[in-house]
């Protein structure tokens, strides 16, 4: 075990303050995006379901995780996919002539 | 080879970090996602060197699934219309909450007294609980939006049901989190049946207006749950990302919440004006009904116009002609802005995701606090496919469900014109008293073909 007991405490608070600060900076015209990257990147699972097959031993647990990995990857692939068409079309009237930062 | 995969695991984390951090701004969103995306394809990649990973059988399954699956999202995701964007998110969310269930489904079968704590099987099992949740009330999220569901399902006793089944899960979990691996496949089994059921019976009741809320909430739920079988499968990337999200997602959902004026709990545990409703108040004045040439003559010669989109103008697909006619207004001098309420549409940002396709620069798109000022200065607002946001009754009748929700001020412009397809109230069914007010006219129509008549309508004038 590389995370032990109070250390993933630890790890899930800071990941807990981290997202919330994250998102609390977020204009409002982005929250759909967002909310579609937010659901992108929870498609990191298709890792732990690769993993999961990976050990299975019985036909229920290929079974199991065979769908398991093939619903994680809907769930990444089809979450970069949406989000990348909508982020594409956000442009500004003002040309490149401004670095518009506006974070 | 571990260290490299751990390795790999932390870049990915931080790419997602990164990546989530950009997305913050529109300048550097598109990057933020390909940058997340760029991490993804490094932990999937690495995974497959993963010590626990055997060749074989499972090595094919592992990527046939990966085929069939990212395959078919890549499809459905190229595919898909903007407007239609609202319940594939939900469908995607929904995938990854049952692959985490399954993640957890695999270790409750596996577990043995050996090779388990009672604080991994809690972990587990709470993983899958929130997992199934997600998956089954996604769905039906998906259903409801995608019209292949009928809007909301009531039964009496429903919420007695919906708690008992809840009681009774939660049971079933402390068994299975107590019992030390020893673990009965019949407890297995209903634990994951009636998680399942709980997702579905808690999402039916609610209706299309609080779906925004709902998907935002499924969406941490389901990072949550992954991030809870990070812990369980030692993996500080699933961990990381996870929690991540569902903090992430979960203060999005406070935020949508509040928007609406709906606690959360209101959202999920009733319904809409469900008790037959409190005194209306009397309506006072007539609606008074204008034609498309004279609405588009009206702004042509206004100084400053404001359009309020709905949800209307995304069933009406009118996005690309109110921007043909703003960019017509515009020419003639005309400052046009957009106003977007936070809720309005299906999800929060929907409007502006529609507006952007149609190709509406996001610097002459304002939110509700940004632009509610203004509307005093504007000659015309034009409210299209929009109704509960701009309701008055809102600010001034304590009696209406939906006072104290923060409106925009539509009522304010000198002139307000409603284009909406007929007579009827909107979502909530809650009259809105700005159509019968002094200052406003009814554009009668569907959104797309009154916007062409606008556009035909400047255009006569040369």
């Amino acid at each position: 075990m590389i995370i032990e007991g109070f250390i993933a405490l630890y790890i899930f608070m800071l990941a807990a303050f981290t997202g919330y600060e994250i998102i609390s900076k977020v204009p409002v015209i982005l929250h759909t995006p967002l909310m579609s990257g937010s659901n992108f990147v929870h498609g990191i699972v298709l890792v732990g379901t690769m993993v999961a097959l990976g050990h299975a031993t019985t036909p229920l647990e290929q079974a199991i995780g065979f769908v398991a990995v093939i619903l994680a990857a809907g769930n990444a692939v089809g979450g970069y996919v949406v989000t990348e068409r909508m982020l594409e079309m956000f442009k500004t009237s003002k040309k490149d002539d401004k670095k518009g930062d506006n974070a | 080879m571990s260290m490299i995969i751990n390795l790999a695991y932390f870049a990915a984390a931080v790419l997602f970090i990164v990546g989530l951090k950009q997305m913050s701004s529109p300048t550097t969103a598109r990057p933020g996602i390909i940058w997340a995306g760029v991490g993804m394809v490094i932990a999937t990649l690495v995974t497959f060197v993963h010590p626990e990973v055997s060749g074989g059988v499972n090595y094919t399954l592992i990527i046939l699934g990966i085929v069939i699956g990212g395959g078919l999202a890549w499809w459905s995701g190229k595919k898909v219309a903007m407007t239609d964007m609202p319940q594939m998110i939900a469908l995607y969310n929904g995938m990854g909450g049952g692959a985490a269930a399954g993640i957890g489904a695999i270790y409750l079968l596996q577990a043995t007294p050996e090779t388990v704590s009672n604080t991994g099987l809690a972990i587990a099992t709470t993983g899958s609980l929130i997992g199934s949740v997600a998956f089954s009330g996604s769905l039906v999220a998906y259903a409801k939006l995608q019209g292949l569901m009928k809007k909301t399902f009531h039964f009496p006793g429903q919420q007695v049901v919906n708690i008992a089944i809840f009681v009774i899960t939660v049971i079933l979990g402390f068994m299975l989190a107590t019992s030390g691996g020893e673990i009965g496949s019949a407890t297995l089994l209903l634990f994951f049946v009636l998680s399942l059921a709980f997702g579905i019976l808690m999402t039916l009741p609610i209706g299309g207006a609080d779906m925004p809320v709902v998907i935002s909430l499924y969406n941490a739920l389901t990072g949550l749950a992954v991030g809870l079988k990070g812990i369980v499968l030692d993996n500080p990337a699933l961990m990381i990302a996870g929690i991540v999200v569902g903090a992430a997602g979960t203060l999005l959902t406070q935020l949508m919440a509040k928007a609406m004026n709906r606690p959360i709990k209101n959202i999920l545990f009733s319904q809409f004006g469900g008790g037959g409703g409190g005194a209306e108040e009397a309506i006072e004045g007539t609606m008074k009904e204008i034609q498309a040439n004279d609405a588009g003559i009206m702004m042509a010669y206004a100084e400053k116009v404001i359009i309020v989109p709905g949800y209307g103008m995304a069933v009406a697909q009118a996005q690309h002609k109110i921007w043909e006619f703003t960019q017509l207004l515009q020419k003639r001098g005309v400052d046009v802005k957009f106003a977007i309420h936070p809720v309005a549409g299906r999800m929060p940002g929907h409007m502006n995701v529609l507006l952007a396709e149609a190709g509406v620069p996001y610097d002459i798109i304002f939110d509700l606090d940004e632009i509610n000022e203004e509307f005093k200065t504007a000659d015309v607002a034009m409210v299209i496919g929009a109704n509960d946001v701009v309701n008055p009754v809102a600010r001034t009748n304590p009696d209406s469900p939906i006072y104290g929700m923060p409106i925009l001020n539509a009522d304010e412009a000198k002139n307000v014109i409603c284009v909406k397809r007929g007579k009827g109230s909107g979502f909530s069914g809650i009259e809105n008293h700005l159509f019968y007010a002094d200052n406003n006219q009814m554009l009668y129509g569907d959104g797309q073909k009154v916007a062409a008549e606008l556009v035909a309508s400047v255009k006569a004038l040369g």
